[in-house]
């Protein structure tokens, strides 16, 4: 499976939204009603699903779907 | 299966009573104590479910490290009981820093780190039952314990904070409030102070360690699923 749609499966699974919602653009918080500790728990998620640790100061600035995206990829995690 | 239970300050007094209590019940407890030798004899009397951490709460490196080795020998970690508290007694006038530094360093900041160390397993399984040992001294303070009453008083801040951070993932976060407990340390009181604490209870004596037990044995049970934040005293009435 592609990298996004992995992603995006996480996301709609946590948070229980759309998958029309889950574009590269939506922010977490505002977009997709996350409070912090739905956040934590995603970051969570993504660290169980992709087998990483990904510390505070990186986690906070994973705002957005796309944000997530290009940060695994820099990871080497698109292959 | 066994539930596991992480103690502090499971060496002595009430939280070897938690601890009895607890392996009686059928809990795995995970007992933490900087007293490495009454801990290992423990594990001898209390058998197979007592498993004895030596851990200084003062010491991050050393709670991260154990919390990791708790959750590594036992699995998922259901609750934890932040007991472990000294006292450094003293008019404000004579308290050092040091007097001051270390009380809030094992009562406060030793639980917080604790707390901060299994909510990560709690969260990632959505359960879990905290229990925060405080003390009547932090709704009555008492001369002379500006320390401990400031850091009984700061667990019911940590405790009502947390019971609102995790009340959405089945996480409950409760404090208990124990009034005067018959322990090493008031058995060395002077029997007219002894007496004295007696009178002013309602119930005119005091309380046993077996007490505490009985009460932090309901706040992680599954008889308690819908208290969270709250701040049970037992006490013989002292608070009423």
């Amino acid at each position: 499976m592609e990298l996004e749609n992995r992603v995006a499966e996480i996301i709609i699974d946590k948070l229980g939204v759309k998958p029309e919602q889950v574009t590269p653009e939506a922010k977490f918080d505002t977009d997709l009603g996350a409070d912090s500790i739905d956040q934590y728990e995603l970051i969570m998620g993504f660290e169980d699903a992709f087998g990483l640790r990904i510390d505070e100061e990186e986690a906070t600035k994973l705002t957005t779907v796309g944000k997530v995206v290009e940060y695994l990829k820099g990871k080497g995690l698109d292959q | 299966m066994s539930r596991t239970v992480v103690i502090t300050g499971a060496a002595r007094g009430i939280g070897l009573a938690i601890a009895g209590k607890l392996v009686d019940e059928g809990w795995t407890v995970a007992g933490c104590d900087v007293l490495a030798e009454e801990l290992q004899s423990l594990a001898e009397t209390l058998g197979d479910r007592f498993r004895p951490f030596v851990l200084d709460v003062t010491d991050e490196d050393s709670v991260t490290e154990t919390a990791r080795r708790i959750e590594e020998e036992t699995g998922q970690v259901f609750a934890l009981v932040n007991n472990a508290g000294i006292t450094r007694d003293g008019l404000i006038m004579r308290m050092s820093m040091a007097d001051w530094d270390s009380v809030l360093a094992v009562n406060l900041t030793g639980a917080f780190m604790m707390c901060r160390a299994f909510s990560r397993g709690m969260l990632r399984h959505k359960e879990g039952s905290i229990v925060n040992i405080s003390s009547v001294v932090a709704l009555l303070g008492a001369a002379g314990q500006a320390n401990y009453a400031s850091t009984k008083a700061g667990l019911l801040g940590l405790t009502r904070a947390l019971a609102r951070e995790f009340a959405g993932r089945n996480i409950r976060v409760n404090a208990i409030a124990p009034g005067f407990i018959e322990t090493d340390m008031t058995r060395e009181l002077p029997e007219a102070v002894r007496n004295d604490y007696e009178d002013r209870v309602p119930m005119k004596r005091m309380g046993a360690p077996a007490d505490i037990a009985e009460a932090v044995s309901f706040l992680l049970s599954d008889a308690s699923t819908y208290i969270t934040g709250v701040v049970l005293p037992v006490d013989g009435g002292l608070t009423t």
